[in-house]
């Protein structure tokens, strides 16, 4: 009852059946309006000549809208930086802005109304890639930096030194449910607007911000999102505003769903970056200081660029001492799409820096790179400061790493790959472990809040909001385990409904993988709440002692007395007593001081490890994954299979961003991969053909989380990064183990094979 | 001629009169019929949400997946159509369905109905449930949420759970050429549509249609209306022609109808040889296999497309037809230049004709893209090589993505024909083929890397035969 375990997703059965109802799936409304966007199709140009006559004329269109037609702020920026308007106006600032929208009977004369627009641009000069930027000092804030020790002075004294340079590319969420929103009028000119949207509080205040109007008069619900990843973070607000104007226009119902096509050239991805570092250390491999340059391209606006970067440099770590630490941190603006919140938030990139920078030590010193890394994990005091000042006082990465690379056999594994390339064949594989420690907590301290509004009825059924939305991730289905366990339930009795700002306001995104962790102690707070009443009314029915009620197995003992659970609660209710409560948490214990870039951001860590072992074909640059071993920390695990699927589904999403996914920008900046057909994230044959993951059997978090459990949703993303330290030690091994490849990510065919000639070339006498 | 379209939906006899001929099987279940578990994701047939389950009994097997959002509703025309929503009886659920439940294997959800209607047609095919088998059968299916090993687990329980009838299939049935016209209430332009149901009324539809476009599939016209808009007018759909897919052994190697899919000629190419069956396997995904055919893949002219150049390589030919008039051309020939071909108007291509090859000849072939399954070739190279006392006294090598069209590399060939196979002189050709193509740089592969790897091929090709446990394929899947 209440149990702690694997049960599966609430909606699985919906799923499988296809009756889970996602935004286009809702029952069409007789005069529900399509909306098709027209788009930019130059990087940055001045509108010269627009006549959208022809799109108006178009059978089946009811209006067409442009930024003059919005009555307050043209803008659905997330941070109040003005810089995100809903329509381009006079000029545009990246290709795929939208410019009007259609609003027509029918999806399909949307679409072709939209082909009719007559527009000219003027060209400006454009900026598209972080080199471009760099020479223009296009920084959208100044660069920021974080420090610890002297770093200068360490480098300048140690006993070894290196400096390399590291591309690593952006990443498309593809969600497989495309950014949607519909919007149906309500009395006096209320919209109630369903988004498929990660951030429901947002879009309604975005919305309100746009219409000139309070924010009550807009209501955002969201039943389920088709996958989100950070995707639906800020990006939802677009599609959700442009519904919203399309029904305050009309009066009609409007929906819009993106074409992939759309979508893809429409909405922010993960941030490509480009990393410079410079690392002293010992004979051992152990740093004694670092200096890094993280460099990004955020796109044309500032979005969520600010936080994302700070992640960056907060995860600039890993799991490691890095002793004297320079973190230098520059964001650019570009003439492409903003770049946005992606499962990580800036961590992989960061993380993915200090990880080259192991690999290229260890074969600097031709040592096996996990005796480097090892060297370097944050231990005991005196090696236990982040660059940030926070102690690292729940470290267990060392047990994690020790565990996971006896329980798969590292060493003898690496020393038989040794072997196979020491043919020299055109075959060679490769392995690496990395370890993973995610700081969990938004690093916007206020974001850490979260609300719950719990009903129960009279015939004991419990009807739960919460502020989190539900993406794939299962957290409903975590949270109605949290409620159940609180009052010893069944879950069938446990409802969650959609999220709905009209029931609980105010709220977070749901992302930086705290929708469990605020949500479930939100929802835990507001049972315990009704639990107690219930209790005190049991108590005093029985004569006992308020401690002497027991809520078990559905039923409720005080005393000599003894109810099922919904009888209690017929009997509380004749009683007059309320049966209804909010329930609110704040994460206690963090702060942070972004001047400075000091403080306790994190509430916690989340842990992990992962060896890969790739093997590549050096003639065409072709890799694949050959087995992964997983060990990762989820404390004491709310549904462990749900967990596992985040860490198997995050592990497979990481490596893709690493190997096959590239978005390709060509010189105009305009993005040619924007469908599956030429954007490939992996397919079932992708996965590690042996995966074994496993959770760490001995996690529980230190802090008083719900249940002692780990946040899971992205620290498993950057186990993947042990795929491409994997192919850079296969890639390696064409170089003797002598030199580090000039790999850069994503590690396609040409991007393998590219380092593998550098290393062939350079190696010739 | 009849103007009205038949088919059994869920199990259901349905028939539409004169529908808009190129309204997409995806958009008529979700918006005619409310029938919303289907999915788009992608509306081009790649990612695999739209997925559902056609029964043709002239078919073996008879039921097999699709990708709903690129087939025109009149393909369906006398077939069985099964979506998500018609698995399960009475509130029981189909074992796939139970197994993805029960292991795990949906999170948001989205994808799911896809997987599942994969999933069915294996399961009543009685596919196997290796991994290798259930990378093939969901390979044209993405999941962004579960990395896919919940689902593999979910496919290899679900004959564990008890089985569920189902549906049967009714014989198809002798029909009237079906005829189609509408005008397009966006545009003004009057609409056709044939499908002709033999050959002889082919050519003559053909003659007396010029500019028709032939549908052979459609997984290429699908998405000039769902992604370009376009507004084609007059369409022959080549799917009911009787005998249009036949495959025979004859004298001069195997004649294979040009409307055979992949699917139909997977088979009896990988009796000709292993590695073309491997390249058809790696073609597209299930549900394009299902769908494309071979002409429609030589018609359509693309530099990229699969299977072009082993077909080359090997010396193939077409067999084209105009009106009675028939005539035999070189596979290579056919392809002039970028977008134009040796095919005249109202002529179109009526078979393959891909000669044994030499037993005694060293054939291999390579496919690069970024994702090993279902992906569009970056480069595609096919090799041919016969050798008399280590000397090659034949060699024919052919690429895809190296030029506009699938051409030959002649100046490769030129430096070995007459030498010696060793590596000395695979080197010199390795030279000499970066002199046969121009290639150019796109979302791909730059054009640096298609001539590296191009040439480093042509090494594989060497070494992969005379020392395979060097130049091996990455074993995949």
């Amino acid at each position: 009852m209440g149990n702690l375990q694997d049960i599966p997703h609430e909606s699985a059965r919906k799923h499988v059946t296809g009756e889970a109802v996602y935004i286009d799936d809702m029952p069409c409304l007789p005069d529900l309006l399509h909306l098709q966007p027209g788009l930019s199709t130059r990087a940055h140009a001045r509108l010269k000549y627009m006549n959208l006559d022809a799109v108006r004329s178009a059978p089946g269109v009811v209006c067409v809208l442009t930024a003059k037609d919005i009555p307050g702020r043209n803008d659905v920026s997330p941070t109040g930086t003005g810089d995100d308007p809903v329509f381009a106006e006079g000029k545009v600032v990246y290709a795929g802005q939208v410019i009007f929208t259609v609003a027509a009977s029918s999806l399909a004369a949307a679409r072709h109304a939209a082909t009719l627009a007559k527009i000219e641009y003027k060209d400006l000069p454009a900026i598209t890639t972080i080199t471009q930027a760099r020479a223009a000092n296009a920084d959208l804030e100044p660069e920021q930096t974080m420090s610890m020790g002297a770093a200068e002075a360490a480098l300048r004294t140690a006993s070894h030194l290196i400096e390399g340079h590291l591309k690593v590319g952006g990443q498309d969420h593809f969600y497989l449910e495309s950014q949607a929103a519909e919007c149906v009028p309500g009395e006096d000119g209320d919209l109630r607007i369903a988004s498929s949207t990660q951030h429901p509080s947002e879009v309604q205040h975005l919305i309100a911000l746009l219409l000139g109007r309070p924010s009550h008069d807009i209501q955002v619900q969201v039943r389920r999102m088709g996958g989100g990843f950070g995707g639906k973070e800020t990006q939802a607000a677009l599609i959700a505003a442009l519904t919203a104007l399309v029904t305050h226009k009309t009066g009609r119902p409007a929906r819009m769903v993106l074409d992939r096509d759309d979508d893809m050239l429409m909405t922010g991805k993960r941030h490509d970056f480009e990393i410079d570092y410079k690392a002293g250390f010992d004979d051992t491999g152990r740093l004694s200081g670092i200096s890094l340059d993280l460099a990004s391209r955020c796109g044309c606006s500032m979005d969520l660029s600010a936080a994302i970067n700070d992640r960056a440099m907060f995860h600039a770590d890993n799991a490691y001492f890095l002793n004297n630490a320079d973190i230098r941190s520059r964001r650019f603006r570009t003439n492409t799409v903003s770049n946005t919140a992606f499962r990580g938030f800036g961590g992989p990139q960061g993380m993915i820096a200090i990880e080259r920078v192991m690999d290229a030590i260890a074969l600097y010193l031709g040592k096996d790179p996990i005796m480097v890394r090892k060297a370097n994990l944050y231990n005991a005091a005196g090696r236990d400061i982040t660059p940030y000042g926070q102690r690292v006082s729940d470290n267990i990465a060392p047990e994690i790493i020790d565990e996971l690379a006896t329980s798969a056999q590292y060493t003898t594994r690496r020393k038989a790959i040794g072997e196979y390339n020491a043919n020299a064949g055109y075959m060679r594989r490769g392995i690496a472990l990395t370890p993973v420690k995610f700081g969990i907590s938004f690093t916007t301290t206020f974001l850490n809040q979260a609300g719950a509004l719990m009903h129960v009825y009279a015939d004991g059924s419990v009807h739960l909001n919460h502020g989190g939305t539900e993406m794939g991730q299962g957290l409903n289905t975590k949270i109605a385990q949290i409620v159940a366990k609180e009052f010893q339930i069944d879950q069938s009795a446990i409802k969650i409904t959609a999220t709905d700002t009209a029931k609980v306001p105010n709220t977070s995104a749901t992302a930086a993988s705290s929708g469990t962790d605020l949500n479930g102690m939100a929802a835990q707070k507001a049972a315990h709440t009704i639990k107690m009443r219930l209790a005190r009314f049991a108590a005093k029915e029985a004569g006992c002692a308020i401690g002497a009620v027991i809520f078990e197995n559905s039923h409720v003992q005080a005393g000599s007395k003894k109810w099922a659970f919904s009888e209690l609660v017929k009997a509380a209710y004749v009683a007059r007593i309320s049966l209804s409560s909010t329930g609110f948490y704040a994460t206690p214990d963090i702060h942070y001081d972004r001047a400075s870039h000091t403080g306790n951001p994190f509430y916690y860590y989340a842990y992990g490890a992962a060896i890969s072992e790739v093997e590549i074909d050096i003639l065409t640059g072709e890799s694949k994954i050959l087995r992964v071993d997983i060990l990762h920390d989820v404390g004491h695990s709310i549904n462990p299979a749900i967990d596992l699927g985040q860490i198997e589904g995050g592990f497979v999403q990481g490596a893709g961003w690493l190997t096959t996914e590239e978005l390709v920008f060509d010189d105009q900046g305009i993005l040619r991969t924007h469908a599956p057909s030429t954007y490939k994230i992996p397919a079932c044959a992708d996965r590690p053909k042996t995966f074994n993951v496993a959770l760490y059997e001995r996690g529980e978090n230190i802090k008083d989380t719900i249940h002692k459990s780990k946040a899971v949703g992205e620290p498993p993303l950057m186990l993947a990064i042990s795929v491409f330290s994997a192919i850079t030690d296969a890639v390696a091994s064409v170089g003797d183990y002598k030199t580090l490849p000039d790999l850069h990510a994503p590690a396609t065919p040409e991007a393998i094979l590219r380092a593998i000639t550098a290393l062939q070339n350079g190696a010739k006498p | 001629m009849r103007d009205t379209i038949s088919f059994t939906l869920n199990g259901k006899p349905v028939e539409v009169r004169n529908p808009d001929p190129t309204l997409t099987l995806l958009n008529w279940l979700r918006r005619e019929c409310v029938l919303t578990g289907t999915k788009e994701g992608c509306a081009e047939g790649d990612c695999g949400a739209c997925t559902i389950v056609v029964g043709d009994s002239s078919r073996a097997p008879h039921w097999y997946a699709i990708n709903a959002c690129i087939a025109f509703l009149p393909m369906l025309d006398g077939k069985a159509i099964i979506t998500v929503e018609g698995l399960a009886r009475n509130g029981a659920l189909h074992p796939v369905q139970k197994a993805l439940v029960e292991h795990h294997g949906s999170q948001c959800g989205f994808c799911t109905p896809g997987f599942v209607m994969s999933l069915y047609a294996h399961y009543r095919n009685n596919g196997a449930l290796d991994d290798a088998t259930l990378n093939d059968t969901l390979a044209g299916n993405l999941c962004r949420c579960t990395g896919y090993a919940p689902i593999i687990r979910a496919a290899k329980a679900m004959r564990d759970y008890p089985t569920i009838e189902e549906t049967l299939l009714a014989p198809r049935q002798e029909r009237k050429m079906l005829a189609l016209c509408m005008t397009d209430p966006l545009t003004n332009t009057i609409k056709r549509y044939f499908a002709p149901q033999n050959l002889d009324e082919m050519a003559t539809l053909y003659l007396q249609y010029p500019d028709a476009i032939i549908l052979a599939g459609g997984t290429d016209i699908g998405l000039w209306v769902t992604k370009k808009n376009a507004v084609l007018e007059t369409l022959i759909d080549i799917g009911q022609l009787n005998g249009f897919k036949e495959i025979i052994q004859r004298q001069d190697g195997l004649h294979i109808s040009a409307g055979a899919s992949y699917h139909e000629v997977h088979e009896a190419l990988f009796d000709l040889h292993p590695a073309l069956g491997e390249i058809v396997r790696r073609l597209g995904s299930t549900q394009i296999r299902n769908t494309g055919t071979i002409g429609g893949n030589i018609a359509n002219g693309s530099p990229i497309g699969d299977m072009p150049p082993p077909l080359i390589a090997l010396g193939s030919e077409l067999l084209l037809r105009k009106g009675d008039a028939t005539r035999r051309l070189a596979l290579e020939d056919f392809f002039i230049e970028y977008g134009k071909q040796d095919r005249q108007k109202g002529e179109f291509i009526e078979a393959v004709i891909v000669p044994k090859p030499d037993p005694a000849a060293r054939f291999a072939l390579y496919k690069i893209s970024k994702r090993f399954d279902q992906d569009i070739s970056a480069l595609c190279g096919a090799f041919y090589a016969r050798l008399d006392n280590n000397q090659i006294t034949n060699i024919r090598i052919a690429f895809g993505g190296m030029a506009a069209i699938p051409a030959r590399a002649k100046a490769a060939e030129a430096a070995l024909l007459g030498k010696d196979w060793n590596e000395a002189n695979i080197r010199a050709a390795m030279k000499a083929l970066g002199d046969d193509f121009t290639p150019m740089s796109d979302m791909r592969a730059s054009a640096d890397y298609r001539q590296q790897a191009a040439q480093n091929l042509l090494l594989k090709f060497y070494l992969g035969q005379d020392a395979p446990y060097l130049a091996k394929e990455v074993q995949h899947g």
